[in-house]
Order: C-alpha cells, then structure tokens, then sequence
C-alpha cells in the first residue's frame, strides 16, 4: 500500500524530475549519473518528506539536495584523479570542474534548453529504437521501469537492462549533451518524433482489457507532444505530430464497439469524438501550416485526419482534398499503403473506375500480397461497378487474410450479397 | 486521466473587480508553465454571477432566475481543464496557482468521467445518445 504522502511524492516526481535530470545533466555532461543523482535525491525525499512534509519549492529542494551528492561525488572522483597524478598517472577522464553557480543557475534558469538536450540525447541514433523509448519514457515522462514494463508487456528486469544498456551506450559513445544543430538536427528530430509516436501508437493499439497503464501511453505521448511543441514552436513537423494524435485521440472513445472490436472510421458515429481534442487538433495544425514551408509526413497525415474531423457526416468528407494529400504524403513517403488509401479517396471524390484503375496498379506490390485491405477494397470498388463476380472473389480472399473473427463476418457477409447480385444477372 | 479545477468565486470576483496586474502577471507564467508540462487543455474565467442566469426545473416547469447569487463561496470565478496521471499531480499543480494578494479563496478538483467509467450500466445506446447530445451542444 502506498500511502498518501508517497503518492503525493511521486506526483512531486512526475512534474519535476525531466527538469531535474536535464538540469543535473548539464551539469556533470552525464545523463546517466545526472539521472542517479536525481534519484538519489527522490530517496532523501522519500525518507524526509513523510516527517518534514513537503516543502514549499519541492523542485529546488530535489536540486539542492541531488547538487550536494554531485558535489561530494565530484570532489571525491577529482581527490581520486589527484592521487592517480601524483602517482605518475595520466588524468583519467575529463576534468570535472564545477562550480556551486551552476546548480544554482539550473534551478533558476529556463530549464527549456536542457530539456531539449535531454529528448534529443534520450531518442540518439546510438541507441535502438526500444532503448530510445525507455529512455524517453524514464527520463522525460517520469514514469517508473515497472510503469514502462507493464505498458510495454515486458518483464521489469528487461526494462531496467535496457535503461542501464542505454545510459552505457551514451556515456560509451561520448553522446554530448547538446541540442544538434545545422544539417544534423533535422534527422534527429525526425527520430524524436518518431519515437513519441511510437509511444503514441502502442497505446492506441492497446484494447480495453489491457492493463490501464497501456492505453495511458497515448496520453503520455501527447504530453511529450505538448511539451515538445513548446520547446521548438519553430517546427512544423512537431506541430503536426502533436495535431496528428491529438486528432487520433479524438476518436478514440468511438473506434472500437463494446465488444472491443474496430469500427471503421467512416462507421464511426461521430457524436463521440471529442470535440476538445478535434479543437486542439485543428489548432496544432494550424501552427504547423501557419509556418510556412511545405508539410511533412506527420503534418500531412494530420491534414487528412483533419478533413475526417471537419466533416460532421462522413457524407460531408472533402474526398478531393485527402486524395491530394494522400498524393503530396506518396511524394514524401513513397508507399504501396499510402497509395491504396489515395485510391479509396479518389474513388470518393472522383469514381469507382478511377480507384480501381490505382488499386489494379497495386496488386502486384509484394508488400501488399497479404494485406487484406487491398482485396477488400477492390472488392468494394468492383462491387460499385456491379462486377460482382469479381468483387465476391476478392471478399472472399479478404476473408481468408483477416484475423478478426466479426471482420471475417462482414467479408462473407458482402462475399455472399455479391453472389446473390450476380445470379440474376447470370440467369437473364 | 482528465481533472476540472474550479475557482470559487469571491466578493471581488463577484462585484466584477478584475484581478489586479499583479494576479495577471502570475497566472499568466503559471499557465504558461502548465502549457510548457503539457497539462494544460482548456481554462477560461466566468464572469460575475450578476451576468449570469439560473434555469430551475420542477415537473415540466421551467423557471428562469437572473443573477446575481447570494452565496458567492459556492459559485465558479473560472476554470481549468487538466491532463494529468493522477489526483495527487492535480493538487501538486494547485498547490502552486498563484495568490499573491494572499486572499482567502478555495479551489476545487473534480476529476472528469471517461466513457470507460460508466462500465456496463451505461449501455452502449445510451451511451451514443449521450456523446451525440454532447457534440450537439458543442457545434451549435
């Protein structure tokens, strides 16, 4: 049981400890010992604040407090240095000279830029992909290594190897601690915000039965959208990746039914979609647009959620637009998925012959071979040209490609009007 | 997890006397901060109870009272919306709203319901009438 006090330390920890452990890390240029300082001083709190209560600036007593570990851990690694020189040795490692000033600026400064050191040195290129993640999650979103385990559905010991390979991996590289600039910082706020919408999709992949802690990922992604959004308002991409889920997550109450199976977005009822998230949505890509310069992926992918949001009937969706940004998004990211969704788009906005023209061009993509979609949207093309002989054929692949039971159902069940359309065809 | 904030009203709030600069400055950098966490979703301040309106319901009876209120301690001065991970990061952010002219005043944390916590009583029928009266409200 975790009592009061204790849960109020961790909301302390929550808010705090990204701007602690960015602050420490600048510091001592280690995001790995900034992050143990931190905790050391979370240990101190949990063993003085249940007596003394917290204090009135919880932040800066956590800095005071990881600053004097810092300190005597530094005095003691340079008293070590000294000795290894006295003894004829070399210097190992850099100099760490510090200075009591610096601890003091960390709490009072901006604490933005190190933040943003902190995302960027979290999700480096040095480290996989699941170790950006972990990272991300530990030191940016607070959470703790069970918190991570459980969402993620992975053991608690897995998590924490990761985190400790991780901090190893940056310390090993001599990853500095620094915001990238000129050529390089665009590659590597692309891998930043790939990874938050990694975080993003795990949890909106997650279903009701799972642990609450899976489906809470979304909203931890977002709040690293958010505060990304706020550290770097001069980025489009951002903006639209912050759009993109907070327009995801305005659907999420109505896309699946009770049963926990998926409804399609045009079978949404849309009455259930939150209008606040739609609104920040619409807000966010408005930022991104407002910016200037030409939309990237998630910007654009936001742009076509957001012709579905402004649509109150899904009779009232602007086809049109979405086909021309499925094709400005087929510019940028060339994809045989991203073209099957043009297709459905055109063939809204223009004709079934024109949609099925592109989707005939796509059926012999190897990537596609499997996916069950592209039958199943040929199918419904071809049934719209009332060629339902052909179109029952491609339900019924449809069907064998699917893994969801009621899905299944439906496929049949369209396979099986299709055969009915065509016998008196056949008979006549 | 969402949470509402309400600000209870005051004599002040009530008689239409705007925060001082001071109070603007302050709330201002705390909202500020509470966009830069990420928390913050929505916030707006009502204006005096003497602006407003009541609409009591008896059977089919509808009558409507025009403010002012007499008991300002249970009225609303403004609001917050907040996504936070639990109540407890809900008053952590409380305890730090500003109040700089050190007057007394009370701020209440109401925690908003999810679709998920109606659980099964809140059939799915009743449910999308529910969310569609929402949205109409919301677009009208």
């Amino acid at each position: 049981m975790t009592s009061e006090i204790d849960r109020a330390i961790d909301a302390v920890w929550r808010i705090e400890s990204a701007r602690l452990i960015a602050g420490l890390a600048r510091i001592v240029r280690d995001v790995g010992l900034a992050e143990e300082l931190a905790q050391d001083a979370l240990v101190a709190a949990l063993e003085q604040w249940p007596d003394s209560g917290i204090p009135e600036k919880p932040g800066a007593w956590l800095m005071g407090t990881a600053k004097h570990r810092a300190i005597d851990l530094l005095r003691r690694r340079k008293r070590l240095e000294l000795k290894y020189e006295e003894m004829g040795h070399e210097l190992l490692g850099a100099q760490h000279e510090i200075d009591e000033r610096q601890f003091d600026a960390a709490i009072d400064d901006e604490p933005g830029d190190d933040l943003l050191r902190l995302i960027f040195t979290a999700c480096h290129p040095v480290l996989s992909t699941e170790a950006r993640v972990a990272l991300t999650l530990r030191l940016l979103g607070g959470l703790t290594t069970d918190e991570i385990a459980r969402a993620f559905l992975v053991s608690e010991p897995a998590v924490a190897q990761r985190i400790v390979r991780a901090k190893r991996a940056l310390a090993e590289a001599h990853v500095p601690f620094e915001v990238p600039g000129g050529a390089e910082l665009a590659a590597r706020l692309s891998s930043v915000l790939d990874v938050i919408y990694l975080v993003f999709n795990e949890g909106y992949a997650a279903t009701a039965g799972d642990d609450w802690l899976r489906p809470a990922l979304c909203e931890d992604a977002l709040r690293l959208g958010r505060i990304l959004a706020e550290l770097t308002p001069r980025e489009p991409e951002v903006h639209g990746l912050v759009a993109l889920m907070e327009l995801q997550a305005s659907r999420s109450r109505a896309r699946v039914d009770r049963s926990g199976d998926p409804i399609l977005l045009l079978d949404q009822d849309r009455g259930r979609w939150d209008q606040l998230l739609i609104r920040r949505g619409l807000a966010a890509l408005g930022r991104a647009e407002q910016l200037g310069g030409t939309l990237g992926p998630f910007a654009l992918q936001a742009a076509i959620a957001a012709c579905h949001a402004r649509a109150h009937t899904a009779a009232e969706t602007d086809w049109a637009r979405i086909a021309a940004l499925y094709h400005a998004l087929a510019q940028l990211t060339p994809s045989p998925v991203v073209e099957l969704n043009r297709a459905v788009a055109l063939s809204m906005a223009v004709g079934p012959a024109v949609g099925l023209e592109l989707v005939d061009s796509l059926t012999s993509e190897p990537s596609l071979e499997n996916y069950q979609y592209l039958p199943s949207v040929r199918g419904d093309l071809l049934a719209k040209l009332d060629r339902f002989d052909e179109a029952r054929l491609e339900f019924e692949r449809a069907a064998t490609l699917t893994r969801n039971a009621r899905q299944r159902k439906l496929l049949l069940d369209r396979a099986a009007a299709c055969a009915r359309e065509a016998a008196p065809a056949r008979s006549s | 997890m969402r949470f509402m904030i309400l600000v209870k009203a005051t004599e002040d709030s009530e008689a239409g006397v705007l925060p001082n600069e001071q109070l603007f400055t302050e709330m201002g950098k705390f909202n500020e901060e509470l966009v830069k966490a990420g928390v913050l979703l929505a916030a707006e301040g009502l204006q005096a109870s003497s602006k407003g309106a009541r609409v009591k319901f008896s059977g089919a009876k509808r009558t409507v009272i025009d403010g002012p209120f007499a008991e300002t301690k249970e009225l609303i001065a403004g609001f917050w919306l907040w996504q936070v991970k639990s109540k407890e990061e809900a008053i952590e952010w409380v305890k730090r709203i500003p109040n700089p002219t050190g007057d007394e005043g009370e701020v209440e944390i109401r925690q908003v319901f999810e679709a998920d916590d109606f659980g099964d009583e809140f059939t799915p029928q009743l449910r999308e009438q529910e969310e569609r009266l929402r949205a109409q409200s919301m677009t009208k």
